[in-house]
Parts: C-alpha cells; structure tokens; sequence
C-alpha cells in the first residue's frame, strides 16, 4: 500500500469509455497512472493502466494439483494399504472407483486457495480499512489516482491534461 | 468493445442508469422491513418452528416414527432428499455456466439463483442428517482417524462419493456466491447511514474498493470458479444418481440416470428461480432488472429440459421391455398401472405434458403462466423421486413382503421443516443482501443498452441504427 501523506491527483469520470479512453490519453501523455476505481469491471482497464497479467492462474493449477494428490494419496493409502477391503470380490485398490473423490477435492482445494490467493493478493480482509479516493467509485464514478511524486509533470500540467480527458472533477489528495 | 446487435432487446429497461441500479437494489437493502416481508418471515418462522418440533421428535424418538417398513426403507426422507439437491442446481447453472456460455442475461437473476442453491442445498442436506437417524454421528460419514483400529469410510460406495461432492458443492457455491457479493456490499458500505451497518457491511466487504487490479483478478477468478464449478455441478446430480444406478434394484440399475438426472434437476431448478423471482420482481419492483426476456429465457430453458426428462423416462420404459429382464419390465409396469400409478401419472403430466405448453410465446411471457406451470413442474419433480424410490421399493422379489408407504405426521412434518427453513433464509437474505448483482448488471447497461441507456425506451430499430453510438459501437 501507500506511504504515509503522498498526494495523489484524483479525476472524477462519469462514464466507462470516456475513462478507458482517458487512461490512454494521459498514459501517451508520459503520465504514469497509479490506479482507477470502478464500479464494475471495464474490460482492458487492467491492460491499459500497464498493470502485469494476474497470474493467479498458475496458482489455480498448483492448488488444484495439490487436491489431487491428496485424494490419491488418501483413497489409496485408506483403502490399499491401511486397511485392504475387499468389497464385492473386488481388489481392493480399484481407482475407477476413486475418481469422483478425486475429482471433487481438486475442485474443492482449487476453489478455496483460489479464493484465498485472491483476498490475500488483493490485500483485502475483514479488518482492512479500503483505500477510497472517492466514495462514489462503488457507485456510479470511475474515479482515476495518479501518484504526483512518481511523475516528473508539474500539478498544474497534469490537472489540466485530466481534464482535458473528460474529468467531471479534479481535486487533490493526500492520503 | 463489445458490438451488440440492435435488434437484440436489452437487458435492462426503463433507462437506468449506473446511479439508478445502485439506488434501486440498495434502497431495499437499507430500507425497514415492509410489513408483507414481516407477515411473510412470520409465516415461515412458525413453520420452521413446527418443523423443528417434528424433527425433534424424529430424533428423540428414532426413525420408527416415519411410515417406513421394512420394504420400502427409503421414502420421503430420500425423495426430498433429491428434490432439494435437484432444485439446488439452477444457481451455479446460472452462474457458472451462462457464465462461460456469455449469457449475459444471467446477470439479473445469478445472485438470487445462487442464494437458492445455497439454501436448497441446506434443506437437502438436513434430510441427510434425518436420514442418518443418528445425527450426532454424522462425522462417521468422512475419512477420520478413530477408534475402531483404523477402519475408514468405504471409498467405493457412492454414498460416500455424496459426502464429497454435496459437502464440495456447497462449498464452492458460497465461496462462488462470496466472490461475487463482495464489491456489492462495499457499494452498500459506502452508502451507509449509520455505524452499525457500515461496520457490519464494511467487515464484509473485506476493504473492496475496486480497483482495475482487483477487477481484473476478480474477473480472472470469477472465470476459474465457473469452469471448476460447471463439472461440479453435473457431477453432483451425476453422483446422486448414482446412489440408485449402482445398485442392483430393478429401476433404479439403469446407465441413463446420470444425464437424466442432471436434465432433471436444472428442469426443477429453474422452476423454483422463477417462483422466487417472480415474487421478488413484484415484491422489490424490480420489473426493470428481471423482464419478460430473462422470463422467456428461463421458460424455454424449463422446456427444453422438461423434455430431456421426458425422454428418458419413455428411454427408460424402452429399455426395460427391450433388456428383456422380467424384473425390470416389471418393476416399470407396475410403476404405471400398479398401486401407484396416480403418482406415475402426476409424474408424466406435470413434467413432460406441461411444461411443453411454453412453446407458446405468449405462455412463455405471462407471469401468471410461468408462476402456475413452475409450481406444477416442481410438484412432478417430486413426484419423480418419489416415483423411483417408492415404486421400486415396495414390490421387492419377495411377493410376501411386499407392501405399501404411507407417510405419517412426521414425514410430513419434517418436509415441513425443510420448507421453513428455506423460506426463513431466503427472507433473511432478500431483505439484507442485494437480490441483485449491482456491479455485474452496471457492467451490462451499457453494451447492451446501445451505449445510450436514457435513450432507449421507445426508440424504433432504424433510429437506432442511426444514432451516433450504435456508429461506435460498430467501429
């Protein structure tokens, strides 16, 4: 998260596309953007702000595998080794049968760490206090942050190149 | 930049814009309780409460007090069982699968499908719990160190498999609806009045402030929980399925019940989601959010599902006479002209015969209609259970022994149960959370409003095509 008392420059958008197309804008402008909050997801944001790919994906993969294997590892070992049973003239170690159990706790390890990875990356928790530059991003309002100590352009520039853009408002913030 | 077809009707009507969505799906959230929602919470305490006393009993005393005999081990406790499992199908269809199917007329009705599927999942496990007679042992069903020398569960039996994929379902299905509430519940945090629900919101909320990051790993993970949850939710059915199939009774060992079921629980399913939702819509106004498409979308799906379920109860009827095993013919015979046959025949009407009504478009768009056959659709779903675990049950291959089921006060009453407790959360939940995905709808007012959503009531298809945003949207 932030440093304690940075300022950050906060432009209010009213409309989707006029933010996605405003992140453009200022970025080929040599402006680095910090963050923009929105009320919902706008395809590309992501892309065009210059964040890296998630990779939260690859975490999906190692959880899932990690399941896996437990159910091996316990529907073998339980049945197998432990504790041979011979059900209906069977061997005791009949995978056919262990399937559905191996494929539920891959979904059920998957879907819990993916859930964790993604509040524990996202730094989010019952007692996190959110980082608001502008209560209203949870509304109607795509709200744009830029870092004034990370950018070498003046405040006065980079206010009006906001504005420029389409920003309903343009204020400044230390948070 | 999604291109929409302006021939395509939008989602959303009425103009709405982002700020309306907020305000229009919160102002519940935040208002008193109406006095219909007091009445109608009342109503559902009371029989939960009846309920409760009923399933006490039942515990306190032992399963000797349901109308089971030493036939038919298996009747209503089972059928309802199912039925819950069943309609706990149509949310995560909903979510998970129009999800990666782009259906983006999902998002109106995904939060409460998935809320239902949660609660109906609640009410069939419960009956488990009942079923085991022994509640307190229910821990006995998962693979736990113990006491007995190490004897574990038996992981070739498919009751076993339920326990995994039941307990998996409902897992990922809270944590998929969760996920999906989160930046609801900080638009509802941000609009709190009063510290007690902005703490209690806030909390929720988990600090959500929607970030393009956060947004973009939230869309990523939406994503992978749809595609995790899409076979998890056909293995669920698949699996209950087969706590018949794979045993060796007349009616029930058939290989069809696996995708039979699965039609046969999204056909239930979806009924219930239009019973609720047709309620909520009036109830919470929200004519604008769930339309006469998302209804016709719905009914056809019922429709089409309804007869999947129909052909493979005729597949089924087939394949006993052609098997040419005497039992199986028999047990399907007997199924439609024995001492059961009125249920048989419930069955058959309510699910093959009504359902094909919708192909009426004006059935399809009547809310009356809908609401009727709904309720009709989930009786014959009952039915259905009811049909394959009783008939096959009570003429066994002893003649002497065979007999027939009648329920008594407490099969009844812990079906009661069940109903009670789904109406009280389902209450709870309409009043507290938003019924509504607000983000997820806000996400969709645009692309598919023609980017000019106060314009659009009203507005013919060839001005449409001239305006300037339909221009944009086709660049």
């Amino acid at each position: 998260m932030t440093d304690a008392n940075k300022k950050f420059l906060v432009g209010v958008y009213d409309d989707d596309d006029v933010a996605l197309a405003a992140v453009n804008k200022i970025k080929s402008a040599g402006v680095k953007i910090y963050e923009v909050y929105s009320p919902f997801a706008i395809h590309g944001m992501d892309i065009a702000i210059g964040h890296p790919r998630t990779r939260i994906g690859i975490a999906a993969f190692c959880f899932g595998l990690t399941g896996f294997l437990c159910a091996i590892t316990l529907t073998t070992w339980t049945m197998g080794i432990d504790w041979p049973m011979v059900i209906g003239g069977k061997d005791p170690l009949s995978f056919p049968n262990y399937i559905p159990i191996m494929f539920e706790l891959t979904v059920l390890f998957t879907a819990f760490g993916m859930t964790i990875t993604f509040f524990l990356s996202n730094g989010l928790g019952p007692t996190v206090e959110p980082l608001l530059f502008d209560p209203r991003c949870t509304d109607n309002k795509f709200v744009m942050a830029i870092d004034l100590s990370k950018n070498k352009m003046s405040e006065a520039e980079i206010a009006s190149l906001v504005k420029a853009s389409g920003a309903e408002e343009v204020s400044v913030k230390q948070v | 930049m999604h291109v929409t077809s302006p021939v395509r009707t939008p989602l959303v009507t009425g103009g709405k814009t982002y700020a309306d969505v907020t305000e229009d799906i919160c102002k519940q959230v935040e208002g008193k309780p109406t006095k219909e929602w007091k009445i109608a919470f009342a109503i559902s305490v009371v029989v939960l409460l009846y309920g409760t006393c009923c399933l006490f009993w039942t515990w306190w005393e032992g399963l000797g007090v349901w109308g089971l005999n030493k036939t038919v081990g298996w009747a209503w406790d089972i059928t309802n069982f199912v039925w819950w499992v069943g309609i706990g199908h149509a949310g995560t269809l909903i979510s998970a699968i129009l999800l990666l199917f782009r259906q983006k007329w999902r998002t109106s009705i995904n939060r409460a499908a998935e809320a239902m599927t949660i609660f109906a999942v609640i009410c069939a496990a419960s009956f488990i719990l009942m079923h085991m007679g022994r509640p307190w042992m229910a821990h006995w069903a998962l693979p736990l160190p113990n006491t007995f020398g190490s004897l574990w569960v038996n992981f070739n039996s498919p009751l076993v498999w339920d326990v995994f994929a039941i307990s998996t379902y409902f897992s990922v299905s809270c944590l998929f609806w969760y996920v999906g509430l989160v930046p609801d519940l900080a638009t509802i945090r941000d609009r709190a009045q009063n510290k007690v629900s902005k703490y209690i919101y806030g909390t929720l909320a988990m600090g959500w402030n929607g970030s393009a990051k956060t947004w973009a790993r939230y869309e990523y993970i939406s994503l992978i929980l749809a595609g995790l949850s899409t076979p998890l939710v056909l293995s669920v059915h698949t699996i209950v399925s087969m706590d018949f199939a794979t045993s060796v009774i007349p009616g029930w060992h058939t290989t069809i019940f696996p995708p039979y079921f699965v039609a046969g629980a999204i056909f239930s399913g979806f009924a219930m989601v239009q019973n609720l939702m047709l309620i909520a819509r009036v109830v919470y106004k929200l004519e604008d959010y769930i339309t006469f498409e998302h209804i016709e979308m719905m009914n056809k799906i019922i429709t089409l599902t309804g007869s999947i379920v129909g052909v493979a109860y005729l597949t089924e009827f087939f394949i006993a006479w052609y098997s040419g095993v005497e039992y199986e013919s028999y047990a399907f015979i007997n199924r439609a002209t024995g001492p059961y046959w009125w249920a048989y025949w419930a069955m058959m009407t309510c699910n093959v015969i009504s359902p094909q009504l919708f192909w009426s478009r004006s059935l399809r768009r009547s809310v009356k209609w809908t609401f009727f056959i709904s309720v009709i659709v989930n009786i014959g779903m009952w039915f259905e259970r009811f049909v394959i675990i009783v008939t096959s049950l009570h003429r066994d291959y002893i003649p002497s022994s065979w007999a027939m089921f009648s329920p008594t006060m407490f099969d009844i009453g812990d079906y009661i149960f069940s109903f009670g407790l789904f109406g009280t959360l389902f209450l709870l939940f309409s009043k507290y959370l938003p019924v509504i995905n607000m983000a997820e709808v806000k996400g969709v007012l645009r692309t598919t409003s023609e980017q000019l959503p106060k314009k659009i009531a009203g507005v013919s298809k060839a001005d449409r095509l001239a305006s300037p945003a339909y221009k944009k949207d086709a660049e």
